[in-house]
């Protein structure tokens, strides 16, 4: 049997001019929970469709379970696409619309009744069969959505921004749900966001993709952690930037210098060498901030200003002023008792392990 | 108030007139005698006269069918394209309004008549040499009855399908609907109120329709349209006229409140048309 769900083959993609999809390659294991992640016009969308079969490749093999897609219409495709506007049938009831796959494949009735039922009680929705959509609230809907897809079993189900319409909270509780879901039943779920936190919560693995290419691959950790791109690291939480010039290599660690800065550590990437102009990106949450000059137990210490403070219920973001242009970002949980919040104008010392810092090469 | 007055004048008091009228008399020299009669109403049982009424309504019925069928896919043509041809196809729609309908009757009787354009086309193709015999017959009155109200079809599908969620539809093709399960289970359902307009309009006026036939039918094809025409203008038989008018009036209405019962204008949408 296959290992693989999903495989893309140097997948092109044409709209008019634009390049949609460009030389796009990438395998999906079964079972897995995929993510395609990129900002709008990321080729991301374009990506899903043609998965579905809504439009084809102009160059490339898409192969669903070890076959080749092309030429297959959508209603021959063992997929499954759950819209991002959930598409509900207006005129059917939420058993009709959870029932009409099955029925559009000659199930019979008898047996169609009790695979609506169960695929509604796993997104618990089992109550509002006789509703129509138009009576269900936005999350409701969204699991009806979920369910018409899931109650086929299709080999692959695809989601389009499938929270993009949710609100906050409703959103981080359906994260959980619908990779709880995932895991319960098997099947592999590629889902399209822009939503970075969305695609780090529920994945295995995460494909960032920009202007029609893949960008990085990797688990939600690889691609947080070791970013590959500027572009992966922005749009990946928040990153802060120091630009410098390598001035020394020692194993996986390069020493950094920039202007009006003490040198810093940061871990290499192969291939880069002495004399690089790079960029080191860090996380502002891995920033330790003190007030205290003699602190031990850190690679590395730059001075800074608080420039502002914001405080935001479970944690603190200060805006720290490194140099006249180099401003940063660092998140400090607020662990209460007497601690210490910095006011702007104070004068600290920011600190982080040599780690922390990803060089990346452009 | 307003509404009401002018309703009043320009439409009950006019029905009012008919309907009184169709009580009365014929006078002798094609005026009206002010008596009480119900023998208008009686006169329709004759078997002649049931026979245009069942031709009328066969036709339009026909004719309404025929625009559902050739005006779907146009439609729906028409509503996929990007918007700037779809305002270039509308207009072309309706372009023809523009020339009276009794001249576009016309060009028909020169398309149809048997050397005219449609015989000299396909025998100069070499297709077809024989005589055509269309003109005066029930399929050039049904041609040329498509022809004037398939726009009346058009319109209300098209703002129909417009309205329709394209995702809705790739969802079910997504869902291993085949092409006409789609077309059957989702498109037609959810552009249902565009249908029973479409019929309505096309229906109603193909009814009474006194031009086509008169034009394309010959006297061997006469409907309720030219029998009103026939009563009034010819026969000047004013009271016989304006009882077939009411009871054309009064069959139509029942007629749509039936078909608009069955086909449940007050479906999903909420009672919009």
């Amino acid at each position: 049997m296959e290992a693989h769900s999903v495989e893309l083959r140097d997948i092109v993609k044409r709209h008019g001019t634009t390049l949609a999809v460009d030389h796009l390659s990438l395998q999906v294991k079964r079972g897995e929970f995929f993510s395609i992640l990129g900002p709008s016009g990321s080729g991301k969308t374009s990506t899903l469709r043609l998965l579905a079969g809504f439009e084809e490749p102009d160059q490339g093999e898409i192969l669903i379970e070890g076959r080749a897609m092309r030429g297959v219409p959508p209603n021959h495709r063992p997929v499954n696409l759950v819209f991002q506007s959930y598409a509900l049938f207006p005129h059917l009831t939420v058993a009709g619309n959870v029932g009409f796959g099955l029925e559009m494949r000659g199930v019979r009735r008898a047996a169609i009744a009790p695979a609506v039922r169960s695929a509604l009680d796993m997104v618990r929705l089992a109550s509002k069969e006789d509703r129509l959509p138009s009576q269900l609230s936005g999350g409701e809907q969204q699991r009806v959505a979920l369910a018409r897809a899931l109650v086929n079993r299709p080999a692959v189900v695809l989601l389009d921004e499938p929270l993009g319409a949710l609100d906050q909270q409703l959103r981080q509780e359906m994260q959980l749900e619908l990779k709880t879901i995932q895991e319960q039943i098997g099947l592999t779920f590629i889902c399209v966001t822009h939503h970075q936190e969305e695609a780090l919560t529920m994945s295995d693995r995460v494909a960032v993709m920009n202007h029609g290419r893949l960008l990085q691959i990797g688990t939600p950790r690889e691609v947080y952690e070791s970013p590959s791109s500027e572009f992966v690291a922005a749009f990946i939480g928040v990153s802060n930037r120091l630009s410098g010039r390598i001035e020394a290599v020692t194993g996986t660690l390069g020493t950094v210098r920039a202007q009006d800065l003490p040198a810093i550590q940061a871990r290499v990437p192969a291939g880069v060498r002495e004399g690089a102009e790079v960029t080191v990106s860090l996380r502002p949450e891995r920033l330790h901030l003190s007030s205290d000059l003699n602190l031990n137990g850190f690679d590395n210490t730059v001075p800074a200003r608080i420039h502002k403070t914001i405080y935001n219920g479970n944690e603190t973001q200060y805006l720290l002023r490194l140099t006249e242009s180099l401003v940063w970002r660092a998140r400090v949980p607020n662990l209460g008792g007497d601690h210490k919040q910095f006011q702007a104008g104070e004068a600290v010392f920011v600190r982080w392990q040599a780690g922390e810092g990803v060089i990346l090469s452009e | 108030m307003p509404a009401l007055l002018w309703m009043g004048i320009f439409f009950f008091l006019p029905l009012l007139l008919v309907l009184v009228i169709s009580f009365a008399a014929r006078g002798t020299y094609g005026g009206i005698e002010w008596t009480f009669s119900l023998a208008n109403y009686l006169n329709m049982a004759d078997p002649l006269y049931l026979r245009i009424y069942a031709r009328s309504v066969a036709l339009a019925a026909a004719t309404t069918l025929v625009c559902l069928v050739l005006g779907f896919p146009l439609a729906y043509y028409i509503a996929s394209a990007p918007p700037r041809w779809q305002a270039v196809w509308l207009m072309l729609i309706i372009i023809p309004f523009w020339t009276n309908f009794l001249v576009r009757t016309y060009a028909w009787m020169f398309i149809l008549r048997s050397e005219g354009l449609l015989h000299t086309l396909l025998s100069s193709l070499g297709l077809f040499t024989g005589p055509i015999e269309i003109l005066y017959s029930d399929a050039a009155v049904l041609m040329g009855l498509v022809y004037g109200y398939l726009p009346f079809m058009v319109l209300p599908l098209y703002a129909a399908i417009e309205r329709l969620d394209r995702s809705v539809v790739e969802a079910a093709w997504d869902l291993y609907a085949t092409g006409w399960a789609v077309f059957w289970r989702v498109v037609l359902p959810l552009t249902k109120p565009g249908v029973i307009a479409g019929c309505l309009l096309v229906f109603i006026p193909s009814v009474g329709a006194f031009i086509t036939p008169d034009l394309l039918g010959g006297a061997r094809s006469m409907m309720v349209g030219n029998l009103i025409q026939h009563e009034y203008l010819v026969v000047r038989d004013w009271p016989f006229g304006s009882a077939v008018s009411f009871v054309l009036m009064t069959v139509v209405l029942l007629g749509v409140a039936g078909y608009v019962k069955v086909g449940g204008v007050r479906g999903w949408r909420g009672g919009r048309l």
